[in-house]
């Protein structure tokens, strides 16, 4: 099976080290560092390179630090960011509103 | 520790902060769900484009500053009373997403007669309610939500209902009122119930549009720092004690034909 | 000339804030200020398409007084004195976050429930506070269905110009008093300049706006109260508005507001018959409060009697203007009794034969 290449990266001066997205990673690719930051606290680091880019860790991110790359896992090429963008990836939302939206 | 090779350049980016949300860092404690839920109230805003036209209430509670982090037109309000402000909000600029977030003592317990009648004559508003069973500002005392046997710092041998009386389904009451249009609880400890709750949220803006009633989300979350517990420790218990109690998902979905006869 | 009418006070009041281009009023029943509440729902909404809804409590409307002033509406509530006293809160965190917004206060008397009858007794609450924290509100006292009607618009217009909350404090009987009223010109409510800083959605080409009056940081907490002072000071350099009647050759002054001024000058009719020389002062805006112009009839008369419908509370404020420099003395009834103009001549008759 074709590795999907994945990563992260940490907005390190942000992160408060709570741990959520170290439990929440299904590859066991992050820990908290050994050093800290300057707010005091060890921060998210990714140890292994095995990220798939699952978002897991983004998600549950109470300070939004984490941004997560992925690449392509059919072509291994660039998608529009626009399509990948929607974190959610399932919302269809069943409103006839579309039109009375942004107004 | 080992250094990873990163490999930015080649790839595209799946998830990051939303640009809604000001990059700023929050004063939420470490590990506190607030955080997600309002990295998640922006993102709805943003994927919706409604940040020109989204006017947020943030009342007295943790939260209080969310308006500091929202990049959205923003009022603070008294301690309560965040759905009467939406309310007036709404009313007078009725083509506007109007917001509240609430923490539980705010909404179910000084704001109870607020939420009750805002949902009562359906207001046109979506409220976020934050279910961490605590008062977080004020040190960790009783909230209405708090479980039975809980220990807070106002019931130091555990909620006990003969004289505390008992925990308030709030959600549960709100969803037999027919103002109500949308009723949902989610949570925000693990990653499929941060999308969860996600979704609900974006229905809840996307269908304020329609005027039909009042959308309502609650989001049961935690608060590692009055708990006592370090946060993976708190999303356990929530799990554990919490979600028996408090169990996730829709009370009250618009049917079909509600969503089409727009 | 505008149109002219027969009308109650609180109808009055009601019809003018109609005229005057209102955009929402939220208020909750209470006896003797209902009918401002019944006219607005009977007319408003079919007239101008405003919004009049009828909360579930005076805190709650008080609170969607502060949502729509924040969101740059023109905005009213009216009740009564247990209504006024549920508002405090909200008062307050509208002053504090310096939110525009005429609030009506058709005096009934207490403490507690009291009663329906008209009183002055919310003096203190109006003028000296009320809620919490350092704040003013500017509080006008009509004396005439007349001003009932008047004082919406320039109570709006006070309230837009320094974004602050302002007061008509009436009572029972004014609100229920028929009267002739002269009204003004419909105002287009689609022409309202709605004001920069409102939460109205934040467009592209501005910062996010946001309303708030809490600042955690001390220094911060400083420099608003600083700020919030300057601009009371402002509003007291210009806002001040007084009546006098026949103070020029008064010996003796009788200070009243409202409802008593009515009666004040009935008193000084009968008085001036009988050779007394009484003039009266009467404050229109009670904050800020016409110090001067009882300071300088105190230069000259020999004493003032501060007439209210309470136990003594505007004579504090005479008294402060008077400075010790001749007698001043109280004098109201309560509980909804109305003194007669003679009852208040015979007080002054006998004040009066002490100080000759
Ligand atoms: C009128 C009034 N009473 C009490 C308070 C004090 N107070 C501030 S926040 C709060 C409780 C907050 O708890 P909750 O609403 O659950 O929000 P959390 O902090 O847990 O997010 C209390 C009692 C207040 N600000 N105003
Ligand atoms: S994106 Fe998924 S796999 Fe990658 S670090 Fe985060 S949780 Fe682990
Ligand atoms: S006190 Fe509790 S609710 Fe408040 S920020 Fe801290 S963890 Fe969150």
């Amino acid at each position: 099976m074709a590795k999907i290449r994945g990563d992260i990266k940490v907005d390190i001066e942000k992160c408060k080290g709570c741990e959520l997205c170290v439990v929440s990673c299904p590859q066991n690719a992050l820990a908290l560092s050994d050093g800290i930051n300057k707010q005091g606290y060890h921060y998210a680091v990714l140890i292994e390179d095995v990220c798939t880019g699952c978002t897991n860790c983004s998600l549950v991110c109470p300070d939004a630090v984490i941004t997560v790359y992925r690449e392509d896992r059919k072509t291994g090429k660039k998608k529009p960011v626009a399509e990948l963008r929607n974190v959610t990836g399932d919302i269809k939302i069943e409103v006839g509103a579309e039109e009375e939206e942004g107004n | 520790m080992q250094e990873i090779e990163h490999h930015y350049e080649d790839m595209d980016i799946v998830c990051e902060r939303p640009t809604a949300l000001l990059d700023k860092r929050m004063h939420y404690c470490p590990g506190c769900g607030h955080g997600v839920a309002h990295r998640i109230i922006m993102e709805a805003v943003e994927e919706l484009g409604i940040q020109e036209n989204t006017i947020g209430v943030a009342p007295v509670g943790c939260s209080v500053f969310a308006y500091h982090y929202m990049n959205v037109d923003m009022q603070e309000a008294a301690h309560g009373r965040a759905t009467a402000v939406a309310t007036g909000i709404k009313r007078c600029r009725p083509d506007k997403y109007v917001f509240t977030y609430q923490g539980d003592g705010d909404l179910a317990a000084i704001g109870t007669g607020e939420t009750i009648h805002t949902v009562n004559r359906g207001e046109n508003v979506l409220i976020v309610f934050i279910n961490n069973a605590i008062y977080g500002m004020t040190g960790g005392q009783m909230a209405p939500t708090t479980l039975l046997e809980q220990k807070t710092s106002t019931t130091p041998y555990g909620r006990e209902a003969p004289f505390m009386g008992n925990p308030l389904k709030i959600t549960e009451l709100l969803a037999q009122l027919p103002g109500a249009f949308y009723v949902t609880r989610q949570a925000v400890n693990t990653p499929l119930h941060v999308r969860r709750a996600k979704k609900a949220i974006v229905n809840g803006f996307k269908w304020q549009a329609l005027n039909k009633g009042t959308c309502f989300v609650e989001i049961v979350s935690n608060c590692p720092t009055n708990w006592g517990m370090k946060p993976v420790e708190s999303n356990k218990w929530l799990e554990e004690h919490m979600l028996p109690f408090y169990p996730l998902g829709d009370m009250k979905v618009p049917s079909k034909e509600e969503l089409e006869n727009g | 000339m505008g149109e002219l009418r027969l009308m109650k006070g609180n109808e009055a009041l009601a019809e003018a804030a109609i005229r005057a281009g209102m955009d929402a009023y939220f208020g909750y029943p209470i006896t003797p200020q209902s009918e401002v509440l019944e006219y607005l729902t009977r007319e408003a909404y079919k007239r101008t398409q405003c919004t009049i809804l009828q909360a579930e409590s005076e805190i709650a409307s008080i609170n969607m007084i502060y949502g729509a002033s924040g969101a740059g509406a023109r905005v009213m509530t009216s009740s009564s004195s247990p209504g006024i006293s549920l508002m405090q809160e909200g008062i307050s965190y509208i002053a504090g976050a310096e939110l525009p917004c005429l609030l009506v206060n058709i005096n009934r008397g207490g403490p507690g429930l009291g009663t329906i009858q008209p009183s002055q007794g919310d003096y203190f609450q109006s003028v000296k506070g009320g809620g919490h924290g350092d704040y003013r509100l500017i509080v006008l006292a009509p004396a005439t269905v007349q001003e009932m009607a008047d004082f919406v618009q320039d109570g709006w217009e006070l309230a837009e110009k320094y974004r602050n909350p302002v007061m008509i404090l009436s009572d029972g009987a004014l609100g229920q008093m028929m009267e002739k009223v002269e009204l003004r010109e419909q105002i287009d409510r689609s022409k309202h300049v709605i004001p920069e800083w409102a939460t109205t959605g934040k467009k592209k080409d501005r910062e996010r706006n946001f309303i708030t009056s809490l600042f955690i940081q001390p220094e911060e907490m400083e420099q608003v109260n600083l700020q919030l002072q300057a601009k009371y000071k402002t509003i007291v350099e210009n806002e001040i508005r007084v009546q006098e009647v026949q103070t020029d050759d008064a010996d003796f002054v009788i200070v009243a507001y409202g409802l008593s001024a009515r009666i004040g000058r009935k008193v000084m009719e009968l008085l001036r018959a009988d050779g007394i020389k009484v003039g009266l002062i009467r404050p229109i805006t009670l904050w800020p409060y016409p110090y001067e112009t009882v300071s300088r009839a105190a230069e000259r008369v020999k004493g003032f009697l501060s007439l209210e419908l309470n136990a003594g509370q505007m004579v504090e404020d005479v008294r402060l203007a008077v400075n010790g420099r001749c007698p001043v003395e109280h004098y109201g009834r309560m509980g909804g009794i109305i003194p007669s103009p003679d009852e208040v001549a015979d007080v002054i008759r006998e004040m009066y034969s002490k100080i000759q």
